[in-house]
């Protein structure tokens, strides 16, 4: 390894928002999806964004990993290209397991033993060590949103099969949200042990309190048309975890009361 | 149960209750039996009826032959070695035709399917191609190439090609939007995405477009063969079926309608059906009963 000549200071956040502004379409048939945004992700922070269905959440992690461009303000990126994972699995239904999460480093150009190397430590990571070989339609729903999750962080690193020195990003788009409450919970467990064991930076978008409560050091609430943020709570060192989830609770609720009118 | 359960099991003992099972029974000798039995009894049905027929003598022997006569007429196609060179004419020309359509037919469904502009201009003319019937081309690509192989291929690629280019454009269409932008938040720029998430994502909608394309292309071969014959053109099946109604030999033009049948029917089966459910089959998508 040869040293980087000027490191980069430790606190460099991987990804801030300015004031970030999305709008959909013009005149008078627009929708103003994101307005003055203000948001930072510490490097290795879990951040959980909350919100009612439709205030702009899968907007603003589009925006962060670049499938879409914001129409206001600006987004400064510090991290390795961010690992996105979906509410769908989303695995191509004609590749294996191992072939799915081989897929960004075959784009990437990563040479093919080291391809199968990394991949099979990624299957590793998500305990699915053994089943690369099965195909998308062989695996649970779980299964496949860890496979699916073992891809997106393979996706993070470049053609040297490296991730460099920038601080590491995962986005999750509700990704629990389609499978039955056990699997969650374990699924649930899984990720805080990865994130402990990666020590990423994850941007988790949720629209339940509890998972929110359960998997974030601080959680942000999001308004509905136009999405902006309401107000955020530090999570993790909150006393009494019941009584935060009440308050997160209440705060939603008055949230999605105000477009009542 | 105790407490302290082990850790990654409850999670194993998810896996290992949600995982889908195959649950497809019987030995391969019964599958492929039930397979192939039906189709053989249709024929061997068919060819009773037509036995009867013939015995009954409702129609002079000249309008219909006995199946012994056609049976005969094929065998000594097959004793002379001549078969090989009536298959030959005519499977290598279709072939050939088939690949050159191909070549064709990819770089313009993924043109109509990628670019509106081109969709809107040929979209719809490559639609109404495929609904015009390639043997209407004979008369101007004798006019235009002369009795010769040029104007053969001319008609299979009219016949073939839009087949083909629909095919893959309706399997692009099929492609869950999802999925490019999975590719995107992978990595793909244009090229990784089409080469590596698009195409293979189209592969089944494609193959249907191939193997429509091949019904195609031998269709319109027969035709072509069947109007445009020339000494120089060598003898194909087309001219074996012409040569029988010039000669009025009622078996001949059978056995030129079987052997025909069977080609076409043998290469579907052989190349397009196996090729299909493999693709099919990898993707957890039941084959086409
Ligand atoms: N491509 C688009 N075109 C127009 N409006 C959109 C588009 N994508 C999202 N929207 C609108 O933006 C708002 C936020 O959508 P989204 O980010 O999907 O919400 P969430 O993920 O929080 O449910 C919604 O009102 C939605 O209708
Ligand atoms: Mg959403």
């Amino acid at each position: 390894m040869t040293a980087t000549i000027d490191t980069l200071p430790d606190v460099l956040s991987p990804v801030r928002f300015h004031q970030v502004g999305k709008t959909f379409g013009t005149g008078r048939k627009s929708v103003v999806a994101l307005d003055g945004v203000d948001l930072e992700v510490e490097p290795g922070e879990f951040v959980c964004l909350l919100g009612a269905s439709g205030c702009g959440k899968t907007t603003l992690l589009n925006l962060v990993a670049g499938l879409d461009h914001p129409t206001a303000g600006r987004i400064e990126l510090n991290s390795s290209r961010p690992a996105v994972v979906f509410q769908e699995a989303a695995l191509m239904p004609w590749l294996t397991a191992a072939g799915n999460v081989e897929l960004p480093l075959r784009m990437a150009g990563v040479p093919k033993a080291q391809r199968r190397a990394k991949a099979a430590e990624l299957l590793e990571l998500v305990r699915l060590a053994g089943l690369g070989d099965k195909r998308p339609h062989e695996l649970s729903g779980g299964m496949r949103q860890r496979v699916a999750l073992a891809r997106a962080l393979a996706s993070t690193t470049d053609s040297t099969g490296d991730a460099g020195d920038k601080p590491s990003l995962l986005l999750m788009d509700e990704p629990f949200s389609a499978l039955d409450a056990i699997t969650r919970d374990v699924l649930q467990g899984e990720l805080l042990r990865i994130w402990r064991a990666t020590g990423t930076a994850i941007l988790f978008v949720t629209h339940d309190v509890r998972e929110a409560v359960r998997l974030g050091q601080r959680v942000v609430l999001l308004s509905s048309r136009p999405g902006r943020v309401v107000q955020q709570w530090d999570v993790e060192d909150a006393p009494d975890a019941a009584a935060v989830t009440d308050e997160i609770n209440t705060a939603l609720r008055k949230v999605i009361s105000s477009h009542a009118a | 149960m105790p407490l302290d359960v082990q850790e990654g099991s409850v999670e194993a003992g998810l896996d290992a209750l949600d995982t889908p099972v195959d649950t497809t029974e019987g030995s391969r000798v019964r599958r492929i039996a039930a397979r192939v039995l039906p189709p053989i009894g249709a024929v061997v049905v068919l060819v009773a009826i037509w036995q009867a027929l013939w015995a009954a003598a409702f129609w002079p022997e000249f309008k219909l032959p006995a199946p012994a006569a056609v049976w005969s007429q094929i065998w000594q196609l097959v004793t002379s070695g001549d078969i090989a060179e009536l298959f030959w004419v005519s499977v290598h020309r279709a072939v050939i035709g088939f690949a050159i359509s191909l070549l064709i037919a990819v770089p313009l469904g993924l043109a109509i399917a990628n670019l509106t502009v081109v969709r809107r201009g040929i979209g719809p003319l490559v639609s109404g191609l495929q609904s015009l019937p390639s043997v209407a081309w004979v008369p101007a690509a004798i006019l235009w190439f002369g009795l010769n192989d040029r104007a053969i291929y001319w008609v299979v690629l009219l016949g073939a090609v839009p087949s083909i280019a629909n095919g893959l454009v309706s399997g692009l269409d099929q492609v869950p939007p999802i999925l490019p932008r999975v590719g995107k938040a992978l990595g793909a720029g244009r090229f990784g995405g089409i080469r590596y998430i698009l195409l293979p994502a189209a592969l089944p909608g494609f193959l249907g477009g191939l193997k429509q394309g091949w019904a195609f292309s031998w269709r319109s071969l027969m035709a072509a063969e069947l109007i445009a014959t020339s000494p120089e053109l060598g003898e194909g099946l087309g001219q074996y079926l012409h040569n029988g109604m010039s000669l009025s030999d009622i078996s001949m033009v059978f056995a030129g309608i079987v052997l025909i049948f069977v080609v076409g029917v043998g290469i579907e089966l052989l190349v397009f059906r196996p090729l299909e459910n493999t693709v099919l089959k990898a993707r957890g998508l039941g084959p086409a009963r």
